[in-house]
């Protein structure tokens, strides 16, 4: 107990961080060691892991960086479609936990270079100019993404970008990349487990990050770039730090999303996957991991919990969207919001409760000593 | 001559995305959001238009007319009840409600008028301009004519508006500074709420265009032109009124040429490049203002 | 202020895990065994209902297809239950055309209880779902899903034609009719079901000696303006217009080929089905349009009248041939029931398993082809009617 309570406040808090997703685990595997989680939720786990990583690192870019980024789904589809080539071409030959690694591994890498070759760029920009561009980015990776062919024979790889045919394979060759078809038939691999651990490695990277010299030198620019351009930060270095770290996360996610379906087409990753990636991250709090872990969480949860609703469902999840967003963000409504806490805490009964409450604790903390 | 008749479609289709881009780029410049329920604004308006044609018999002009009535009342009512709310909030919860607004229009749509799609009848009657020149023939339809029309008048006239009118002033000085405009004695919230109102009734005038170009109506009609839209008000300097018809006349054309001399399958990528090519030279857009930086 | 938000937002969470963990209480754990399918639901206590899953875009862009898909089954469920013999209920969950929620959806349908699938409408979710239905061994049944990939597996079968049979199909079709031999193509290269049916179609045109002229594409995020494409296909020369597309764009086509005065033919596939019932169409513009497709609903049957009469008064439209295609289905699912004696209180696994076997054995006589049959590969076998349009109705050519 003194212990946690000894340690730097950062330190704790990130275990905490950790323990969510440790409790979460335990809790779903519980869950379903009692027969209790339904198909439903079962398949939801993949996709949660997924959008969370993506939310993480998003928010590093976001929320930490300072840089509103529309094209987040544009870097998750080059790790998948990089990853989910080896893995059919490869990775599947190899022990199912290695394969997904390596493919994972390999998307993350493809994904850094994209981040970095259009970071370079992109980086010059601001607000609303550099959102539209990695918006463009991502609508470009698409477009191309959906008229590439690419096939395999026992001469090596082809490449085209007309149709199937003018790949010119070998009876022997296959298609792995069929243009808008994209690649389908995939062996699936992911799992909730290889979920949870990129989760907990997404975490790890980039809380250690934030707290380091290097997140001090990037959350001052995102605080005032020309103080921090004049305190000797080299500005370009740390935005596209972090911004390749950003790139290298969603492409492990993609790749994890990628080998969680059997088939997968570019047409996913268009700006509206990005942009929900988005909801994820401001709805949980600009610049607060834990929060966008629980909003990707609940906001992906929560389309399927209204299929109860049939036709209005969509209809009810926008509702429900603009009224959170209203809640959580109003000034006004957040003024209230602390004026009633404020209420509820000077309420004598409360008070009382409260009272009892923290002697109680000290006695205890008292004891242990 | 081949050429000939590719710029005037490019014209003809830019000319669509400029009348959006007005819209999106005059409640950008006063409210300073990016109002992407604009293009779901102009979905509605064509559906009022379509049903008051189609339906009630009225005459074309006056079901303009009030789908300008009802669209404006629609941008008053999102203002007033998704915007208005987080006046002061992040920029980005702005943002991410005006998407929520997006959604919640297209599905009410949906729920409403079914997703089949809909054939919007032309409400441009008059005969197409057919020239004889040089030895070929060009047609360039009324629908062109009209659209061109009325950009260059709503941009003339915007721009007339908010330099020569007290309104305007006010808008110009929220646009500026909202606190000092305050101090100054300029209410801030109807200033907003009246570029709103323009903006939706814009909406209205840009949705009958649009459908009676590309006449497909569905819920989805305005998600995609409103992006496009959105991105020829940042290629024309987002902010800036007679950016936002450079913008989009430009971008019509580059997507008309990209897809009849480069690969009508990359045509969104072309468009896009030259976007990010032209912003890497011009960060704040072919005529945007440079933005002032203080410490 | 955060700390405030992470708990309020933790609670929803846990409260939604809750909520979750609470439902599958009902339904037995081991799914995949022998578990009668009348403990599986709540309402399942009615013995000798069947429970019918379906999948299909209701909402986004591809709406329109999911809900003729919905609507059009939904009748033939009511036709069926009124006679009173097997009984059918009709389960239609939304996958926005979108890969991920097709899965959520067909798991949300496994948790109902679900003992065969008639979907998933579209091409792309498809491919994902029929090999998760056939690793479960659950029956699936495509009304308009049109790619070979989709029947891979012996669980799944399809009421449309494949692809390549499409577009093969129609590239015989104009050679063997000497329609004309300069051919352009306008095609949607971000969707599937197009780039699959020219794939085949540019294939066999080069076997059968026809000359395609120009091969233009579009895609998903700009399919507003195709002056382009058809001034390309006009500035070639071609005598024929091959749209492997939906009618929504073709219409838009169809429309800007009379604006430039382009005077060819045109020819299409089952998707350009539903042209004549776009509200406020210039139908003048149609005329002459050819295309195959299985089902037309201004044809003199009995049935196909009776069906769009119904379709009309229950939801107040013309159905097009996604509807048709889904009310057979359901049909095609009752002769299979029928022929193979399974009864409400099989699961799914076992269900499939009689289903499939029976689907080999019957005929059935539909809105979209009379005597479809069906190969063990799960293609239907039934002849693509050439039609044309002619003053505003199709005709047989």
């Amino acid at each position: 107990m003194n212990a946690l309570k000894n340690m730097k406040k950062t330190t704790r808090s990130n275990l905490i961080t950790y323990g969510i997703v440790v409790v979460f685990y335990i809790v779903v595997q519980a869950l379903t060691a009692g027969g209790l989680l339904n198909n439903s939720m079962k398949g939801m786990l993949v996709p949660i892991c997924t959008y969370v990583v993506l939310a993480i690192s998003l928010n590093l870019t976001v929320g930490i960086l300072g840089e509103l980024s529309l094209g987040h789904a544009g870097f998750m589809s080059v790790g998948a479609f990089s990853g989910a080539v080896f893995w059919v071409v490869t990775g599947s030959q190899l022990p199912p936990a290695l394969g997904l690694a390596v493919s994972m591994l390999i998307g993350g890498v493809v994904a850094g270079v994209f981040g970095f070759l259009i970071g370079i760029p992109v980086l010059r920009l601001r607000g609303d100019y550099l959102a539209i561009v990695t918006l463009a980015f991502g609508e470009i990776i698409k477009n191309v993404l959906n008229t590439v062919y690419l096939g395999i024979d026992s001469t090596g790889f082809h490449f085209s970008m007309k149709d199937s045919s003018s790949l010119g394979l070998a009876p022997d060759g296959d298609v792995i990349i069929n243009g808008a078809i994209g690649i389908s038939g995939m062996k699936k691999a992911s799992t909730f487990l290889a979920g949870i651990i990129l989760i907990l490695i997404t975490l790890f990277v980039i809380l250690n990050l934030i707290n380091s010299r290097a997140g001090r030198a990037i959350m001052s620019i995102r605080d005032n770039r020309i103080a921090a351009e004049a305190t000797g930060i080299n500005v370009t270095k740390y935005k596209l730090m972090a911004f390749i770290i950003s790139a290298t996360f969603a492409g492990m996610a993609g790749v994890l999303y990628a080998l969680n379906f059997s088939a997968l087409a570019a047409k996913k990753f268009d700006y509206n996957t990005s942009i929900l990636v988005l909801v994820f991250v401001v709805l949980g709090g600009i610049g607060n991991i834990r929060g966008s872990m629980i909003a990707a969480t609940i906001l992906y949860v929560l389309p399927e919990m209204l299929r109860s609703v049939a036709d209005y469902r969509m209809l009810a999840y926008a509702v429900v969207l603009i009224v959170m967003m209203i809640f959580n963000q109003s000034p006004q409504v957040i003024a209230w919001r602390e004026q009633m806490a404020d209420r509820f805490a000077h309420n004598p009964v409360v008070k009382g409760l409260l009272a009892k409450f923290k002697k109680g604790g000290e006695d205890r903390t008292k004891g242990e000593a | 001559m081949e050429l000939l008749s590719y710029l005037i479609n490019g014209v003809s289709l830019g000319s669509v995305y400029a009348i959006i881009a007005l819209g999106y780029t005059m409640v950008y410049g006063i409210a300073k959001m990016l109002n992407f329920a604009h293009g779901d604004v102009i979905m509605v308006g064509s559906y009022i238009v379509f049903i008051a044609v189609n339906q009630a018999g009225l005459p074309p002009l006056a079901a303009i007319l009030l789908s300008m009535v009802l669209c404006t009342v629609l941008g008053l009512a999102i203002e007033r009840f998704a915007y208005k709310p987080l006046r002061g909030a992040s920029s980005l919860a702005v943002l991410i409600t005006a998407i929520g607004v997006s959604y919640l229009l297209q599905n009410l749509a949906l729920l409403i008028w079914g997703s089949d799609p809909k054939n919007f009848t032309s409400v441009v009657d008059i005969p197409a301009l057919d020239l004889h020149l040089a030895g070929g023939r060009i047609v360039i339809s009324s629908e062109t004519v009209v659209t061109i029309v009325s950009a260059a008048a709503i941009m003339v006239g915007l721009t007339l508006f908010v330099n020569h009118t007290k309104m305007g002033h006010a808008m110009l000085a929220v646009s500026e500074d909202k606190g000092a405009a305050q101090l100054m004695g300029v209410n801030v919230n109807s200033t907003i709420a009246m570029t709103f109102a323009i903006g939706s009734a814009l909406a209205a005038v840009a949705g009958v265009l649009l459908c009676s170009a590309y006449p497909a109506l569905q819920p989805t009609t305005g998600a995609m032109p409103g992006i496009k839209a959105f991105t020829a008000a940042v290629f024309g300097g987002i902010g800036s009124i007679p950016g936002a018809m450079l913008g989009g006349v430009l971008l019509g054309i580059i997507e008309i040429l990209g897809k009849a001399y480069v690969s009508t399958q990359l045509a969104d990528a072309i468009v896009f490049a030259v976007l990010i090519v032209v912003l890497l030279v011009r960060p704040t857009g072919l005529l945007g203002k440079p933005m002032n930086e203080k410490v | 202020m955060k700390k405030f938000l992470s708990a309020a937002l933790a609670a929803v969470m846990a409260f939604g895990l809750v909520a979750c963990g609470s439902t599958p209480a009902s339904t037995p754990a081991s799914e995949g065994t022998s578990t009668p399918a009348s403990a599986a639901g709540t309402e399942g206590d009615a013995t000798g209902v069947f429970k019918i899953g379906g999948i299909g875009p209701t909402t986004g862009g591809a709406a329109t297809y999911g809900n003729a898909v919905k609507n059009g089954a939904q009748i033939a469920v009511d036709e069926i239950n009124a006679l009173g013999g097997i009984q059918f209920v009709l389960n239609f969950q939304d996958d926005e055309n979108d890969v991920e929620k097709a899965m959520n959806a067909y798991n949300n349908l496994k948790d109902w209880g679900m003992q065969a699938l008639l979907g998933t409408v579209t091409t792309q979710p498809c491919l994902t779902v029929a090999p998760e239905a056939a690793a479960d061994n659950m029956f699936l049944l495509t009304p308009s899903a049109s790619n070979v990939d989709v029947i891979a597996e012996d669980n799944a079968f399809q009421v449309c034609f494949t692809d390549p049979n499409q577009g093969i199909a129609s590239a015989d079709y104009i050679a063997d009719n000497a329609l004309a031999t300069k051919i352009a193509i306008i095609y949607d290269s971000s969707d599937a079901y197009s780039s699959g049916i020219r794939d085949k179609f540019v294939e066999e045109a080069g076997v059968k000696g026809l000359e395609i002229v120009a091969n233009e594409a579009f895609t998903g995020d700009s399919k507003t303006d195709f002056s382009v494409q058809v001034q390309k296909a006009k500035d070639a020369g071609a005598e024929l217009v091959f749209l492997p597309i939906y009618y929504t764009e073709a219409n838009l086509i169809i429309q800007e080929m009379d604006k430039q005065g382009f005077d060819a033919m045109i020819f299409g596939c089952d998707g350009l089905d539903g042209l004549l019932t776009i509200e406020g169409a210039n139908l003048e513009l149609f005329e002459g349009v050819m295309l195959l497709t299985p089902f037309v609903a201004d044809a003199d049957d009995e049935a196909t009248q009776a069906f769009v009469a119904k379709y009309q008064e229950a939801y107040g439209e013309i159905p097009n041939q996604f509807a048709a295609d889904a009310y057979d289905g359901i049909y095609i699912i009752l002769a299979a029931i029928e022929q193979s004696g399974a009864t409400a209180d099989m699961d799914a696994s076992a269900l499939c398993d009689a289903l499939k076997g029976a689907m080999t054995e019957i005929t059935v006589d539909g809105l979209t082809g009379e005597g479809m049959q069906w190969q063990a590969s799960g293609e239907v076998n039934k002849a693509p009617r050439a039609m044309k349009i002619v003053d505003g109705a199709y005709a047989a050519m």
